[in-house]
């Protein structure tokens, strides 16, 4: 109960505090608009090129506006010394990983329906016919990215080069959540079930499974420094 | 008998690369005591509290508090003490009642609604504690920290300049605290740099130079000047 009781606060904080500060939430929409801005200009309005690369585009959208999010995820504890506050918190310090991850995935939800929602605007896509295979495949992509990215953000907190050293370790983790995700996403834009795509589906939950429980195992560690 | 120290250092060293910063600190902090820890700046005080925290670990020597090992049963330790450094540890978009009510939580310290209310009129913030961190002064950061340390009920307390940017109000409240937390049998070890009042609560008076304690001795009896003539001797010799 006290564990869970932890992750909670956790994660109710980090919600709070963006809700009233929406640094990042005004951030990354900004960003996710220009990003759509320059897809727009620079594929066309062919639509047989825009099926083609179209689920590439929409993860790298996901993906960036997750880096630019996931790597703020630390910066609120450097102020006023609160990393000591978590570090000094008695019980399993992975409680606080937990919170961490739980108020990251509810603000890349925000953000993604919002991406999803200008993607439909932007290249006049049709989303009926993904469902429900999209949120799915969304929802699992987004924990791997999160539970990296999470764990990621807390080991380069404190490193100056932060901004360069977070994309180049955690992208490369991400291959099989990318390589999964793109090509679930393309089949089901294309209309395949949900059935079809299955073992794109049991690769994204097992890569969720080993990023989760490393996370778990290795954030005491990270915490500790 | 003498009881059994509270807080325990024991040639503690710890290096920053090849700069040995505390070369072999030993110090012990009785219940009911409080130590004033002075030096100049760079001496260490600030790393020899971050070490006894377990916020940092020493090179070698070890660190007790209430019987449990700072490095095997940094747990425990966690759980007897109550922690203020340089930092208020507040979130600015919190209100005052929120951030208090966040690190509580984590640190499995029940308050209810009316403890935070008096943990709040105690350092006379209760008409602040709906207000937003971001909007409040420095002292007033400070007296948040403060609060959360009443909450917080440590068996041992370490103080890092606990009366720098408080009001002269704060200061008289920080000061009965201090003394009734002696007097309930807690363990006080303070760094400051002055030999204002915050000495008054102080027992002894330990000078950190050179990486060592270089003077240890009971405060009864010292006035300020001598104090100054001492500090001057040990900590300004040595640097």
């Amino acid at each position: 109960m006290s564990y869970a009781r932890r992750a909670f606060v956790v994660a109710w904080k980090d919600l709070l505090v963006e809700r009233r500060s929406k640094e990042t939430l005004n951030a990354l929409l900004f960003f996710a608009l220009l990003l759509l801005f320059v897809f727009q200009f620079a594929l066309g309005p062919d639509r047989e090129r825009l099926a083609g690369v179209l689920p590439g585009v929409l993860w790298l959208g996901f993906i960036l506006s997750g880096l630019l999010a996931l790597g703020r995820t630390f910066l609120v504890e450097r102020e006023h010394d609160c990393w000591e506050g978590l570090l000094l918190a008695p019980g399993d310090k992975s409680a606080i990983y937990v919170g961490k991850l739980a108020g990251n995935l509810a603000l890349m939800a925000v953000v993604e329906t919002l991406v999803l929602g200008l993607f439909v605007i932007f290249f006049d896509i049709d989303l009926a016919r993904a469902f429900p295979g999209l949120p799915v495949v969304v929802a699992l992509g987004t924990i791997g990215l999160a539970a990296v990215g999470t764990l990621f953000a807390a080991m380069t907190a404190h490193i100056r080069a932060r901004e360069v050293l977070f994309p180049v370790l955690l992208l490369p983790v991400q291959v099989p959540v990318l390589l999964g995700t793109v090509k679930a996403t393309e089949a089901l834009l294309l209309g395949e079930s949900l059935a079809s795509v299955a073992h794109w589906i049991k690769l994204l939950a097992a890569a969720d499974v080993v990023y989760i429980v490393v996370g778990l195992l290795l954030f005491d560690v990270i915490l500790e420094g | 008998m003498t009881a059994a120290p509270l807080i325990r250092t024991s040639g503690v060293r710890k290096f920053f690369g090849a700069q040995a910063v505390l070369d072999g600190v030993s110090l012990d902090v009785r219940p009911g005591e409080a130590v004033a820890l002075l030096g100049g700046n760079g001496a260490g005080k600030t790393t020899l509290l971050k070490i006894v925290a377990t916020v940092m670990r020493p090179t070698s020597g070890t660190v007790s508090v209430a019987g449990h090992d700072g490095a095997r049963e940094a747990e425990a330790v966690r759980r007897v003490l109550g922690f203020a450094g340089h930092g208020a540890w507040v979130y600015d978009d919190l209100t005052a009642r929120e951030n208090l009510k966040f690190w509580t939580t984590l640190h499995d310290r029940r308050a209810s609604e009316d403890e935070l209310a008096a943990a709040l009129a105690a350092l006379d913030l209760e008409r602040a504690g709906a207000a937003r961190v971001r909007t409040f002064s420095a002292g007033m950061k400070r007296r948040l920290s403060l609060a959360r340390l009443t909450l917080f009920r440590p068996l041992a307390l370490l103080l890092d300049e606990p009366f720098a940017g408080l009001d002269q109000r704060a200061k008289k409240w920080l000061e009965g605290y201090l003394e009734a937390f002696k007097a309930r049998g807690g363990a006080l070890l303070m760094v400051t740099h002055s030999f204002g009042r915050e000495l008054g609560v102080a027992d002894r008076i330990a000078i950190l130079a050179g990486g060592h304690i270089v003077l240890d001795t009971p405060r009864a009896g010292l006035d300020p000047d001598d104090l100054q003539r001492l500090y001057a001797a040990h900590a300004e010799d040595v640097a």
